[in-house]
């Protein structure tokens, strides 16, 4: 079974790509550091959204009624979805029942994970990604690489001949404000030409009824201010209780995400437009199932900065596709052997658990432990490869009879220091593939315990 | 069991002991110049800044800003700021605002820590305008200027048309290898002027 590890390989086969995502991304961690230490009550912020994050999750039934009541009185039409099928009917039935055939669609990583493009492609509704990296993926025919920086994994040379192939652009220009202006003028008819727009929701506000969507470009606006139809899809998570608990999120999310000290936009719907209909369609999904895994449930308050990924040495060096899940990184990590411990079995191993996202993190969700508590279960699953199995099997056996050690160690030194570079670093040594073995010690530590009845004068 | 009953019941089986809501407000950090930290919180987000002492001195600071920008089409939405060009704002479809070159639009109150500025709905007549517009001037009174978005929030109110926003800066993207654009989908370029 091929997983993490190998398609990471693939990934860093290309050493120079690779050494560029990893410095892309360091770029990104550094303009977070900087907003970061410009708010000196940063880590009172991140303690709050922890605690109304938690809090949130205790309630989340209430306050989802309380959404849904204060919504429809708004005049927003609330939808529930147990899982992606119906999260993907319901979408399409509201766009097929008013004839909608164009729709243009703002970053949702919800309606990702529902494959909720190709389910409409498929029954004849033209669905256009309208973030600018959102769209070159699409165009591309590639999923995004990243929550944040859906196509951080492609250089401008390739964008410029996508877009020359797809948009027309001049024939080898590379250059990104040239390339995002064609953009913009592709993207603009579009808009023009839609019937209906599709968003997904950063916040839910269960005091107001009211949700939230953040973007830098404009394209949420865009999408739901000219056409009619608002259809905006939203994991059950993502609920805050008031309105005022958004200045502590807002002030997280996009220094931790871009760098930035808020997005461009972010706009609050409370009522669809005059004249015009506002849909918010809510899904489990698999949501109500984390909620119940005590060790787990707290990756429900993750806020999708992104942070994780930019900071994590190991998504750096090998690349968002190498996770194969929607939600990649750290996060993903976490997420995705919950779904199906064995297909993601790899996952959790993915990681060097130095804690680093755990530092980045915005609402303080314990990625590192619970990549570890992963790792456990994904064992107990059977998940992991027969040579690593083996390997414990044995490592465990050894470590459990005192004698056994003991030769194991003292052949262990032997070998280090007698056989040939060719047959310690052979194929079976997974370990001293990138990196050097240990130099032999002369003796164990209970050698010189022995011989030194432990006075320190050895 | 329909599905709002059936996720409901199971968000409510899983749900973790409440640790309770955090009641006590949060706190920022206090600027001692409100107005130069908003000029320098602008100016970070990509946008520009312009005080203004007076109604005068913002419609010619706006005719100097259409004219700089070649605006044919300018939708006002500030009457003090100049009336824009005759009709541009009454269209009776959003999509009929395409080809605006200037909107000035006023907003409620401008955020010191990030150069966010809030815009109501009942102010814009139709919602697209402010993104739909090639560039964007936002007329602020000097007086309503908050530290940051905890105070912002403790200003805002759903009611009327339900509808608002923050706005920062002009539209843009760094979605092509991390090189940050204007103009990506919205305004290509944003104009805060502060009256007072």
């Amino acid at each position: 079974m091929t997983g993490h590890a190998e398609r990471a390989a693939r990934f860093a086969a290309d050493e120079p790509r690779a050494h560029w995502h990893d410095q892309a991304l360091w770029f990104v961690r550094l303009k977070r550091d900087r907003m970061a230490a410009a708010v000196p009550e940063w880590e009172a912020l991140r303690e709050r959204a922890a605690a109304v994050k938690a809090h949130a999750r205790a309630r989340l039934a209430d306050y989802l009624e309380q959404f849904e009541r204060e919504a429809t009185r708004r005049g927003l039409r609330v939808h529930w979805a147990r899982d992606a099928d119906e999260h993907n009917a319901i979408v399409h039935r509201i766009l097929s029942e008013r004839g909608v055939t164009r729709v243009v669609k703002s970053k949702s990583m919800l309606t990702e994970e529902c494959h909720l493009n190709p389910y409409l492609a498929a029954r004849g509704i033209e669905v256009v990604d309208t973030d600018l990296g959102e769209r070159i993926v699409q165009l591309a025919g590639e999923p995004p690489s990243h929550i944040v920086l859906p196509a951080i994994h492609k250089k401008k040379e390739e964008i410029g001949e996508l877009f020359h192939r797809t948009l027309g652009t001049a024939a080898g220009a590379s250059d990104p404000t040239y390339l995002t202006q064609a953009a913009r003028a592709h993207l603009r008819e579009k808009f023009l030409a839609a019937q209906a727009g599709l968003t997904g929701v950063n916040f839910a506000i269960a005091e107001t009824g009211g949700i939230v969507v953040c973007t830098n470009e404009g394209n949420a606006d865009m999408g739901t201010h000219l056409p009619p139809l608002h259809v905006a899809c939203m994991g059950v998570e993502k609920i805050v209780p008031r309105l005022a608990d958004l200045s502590v999120f807002l002030r997280l999310l996009a220094r931790s995400a871009t760098g930035q000290p808020v997005t461009t936009y972010t706009t609050h719907f409370h009522a669809p437009r005059p004249g015009g209909e506002l849909h918010v369609v809510i899904v489990d999904n698999g949501r109500s199932r984390l909620l119940a895994e005590e060790g787990f449930r707290g990756a429900l308050a993750c806020i999708r900065c992104g942070a994780c990924m930019n900071t994590c040495p190991v998504f750096r060096r090998s690349g968002g596709y190498s996770y194969a899940w929607t939600i990649p990184g750290p996060i993903g990590s976490v997420l995705a052997p919950g779904r199906d411990p064995v297909a993601h079995g790899s996952l959790p191993f993915a990681s060097s658990l130095c804690g680093s996202c755990d530092a980045v993190c915005p609402v303080k969700i314990p990625l590192h432990d619970q990549l570890l508590a992963r790792r456990r279960e994904v064992v107990r699953a059977g998940g992991q490869p027969l040579a690593k199995r083996l390997a414990m099997r044995v490592g465990g056996w050894v470590l459990r009879h005192r004698a056994l050690y003991e030769v194991a160690g003292r052949l262990a030194r032997l070998a280090l220091r007698r056989l040939p570079r060719a047959l310690l670093y052979g194929r079976w040594n997974a370990w001293g593939r990138q990196r050097e073995l240990p130099a032999a010690p002369a003796e164990s530590f209970r050698d010189a315990w022995r011989r030194t009845r432990g006075d320190g004068r050895g | 069991m329909d599905s709002r009953e059936e996720i409901l019941a199971a968000l409510r089986r899983a749900a973790p002991p409440d640790p309770g809501l955090p009641s006590e407000p949060v706190r920022g950090t206090p600027y001692a110049d409100l107005a130069l930290q908003l000029a320098e919180a602008v100016r970070a987000v990509g946008g520009a800044f312009q005080r203004v002492p007076d109604a005068a001195a913002l419609r010619e600071g706006v005719a100097a800003l259409a004219a700089r920008l070649e605006a044919r089409r300018v939708v006002s939405r500030v009457p003090e700021a100049g009336a824009g060009t005759a009709g541009a704002a009454e269209v009776a479809d959003p999509h009929q605002l395409e080809g605006v070159d200037l909107a000035v639009i006023p907003g409620r109150f401008a955020v010191a820590e990030n150069g966010a500025v809030w815009v109501a709905g009942e102010d814009l007549g139709h919602r697209a305008v402010f993104v739909i517009a090639q560039h964007l001037a936002l007329v602020v009174p000097a007086a309503e200027i908050v530290n940051d978005l905890h105070e912002a929030y403790a200003r805002i109110r759903f009611d009327g048309p339900g509808f608002g926003l923050f706005v920062a800066g002009p539209s843009k993207t760094a979605d092509i290898e991390q090189a940050l654009v204007i103009g990506a989908h919205g305004a290509r370029s944003c104009t805060v002027f502060l009256v007072g």
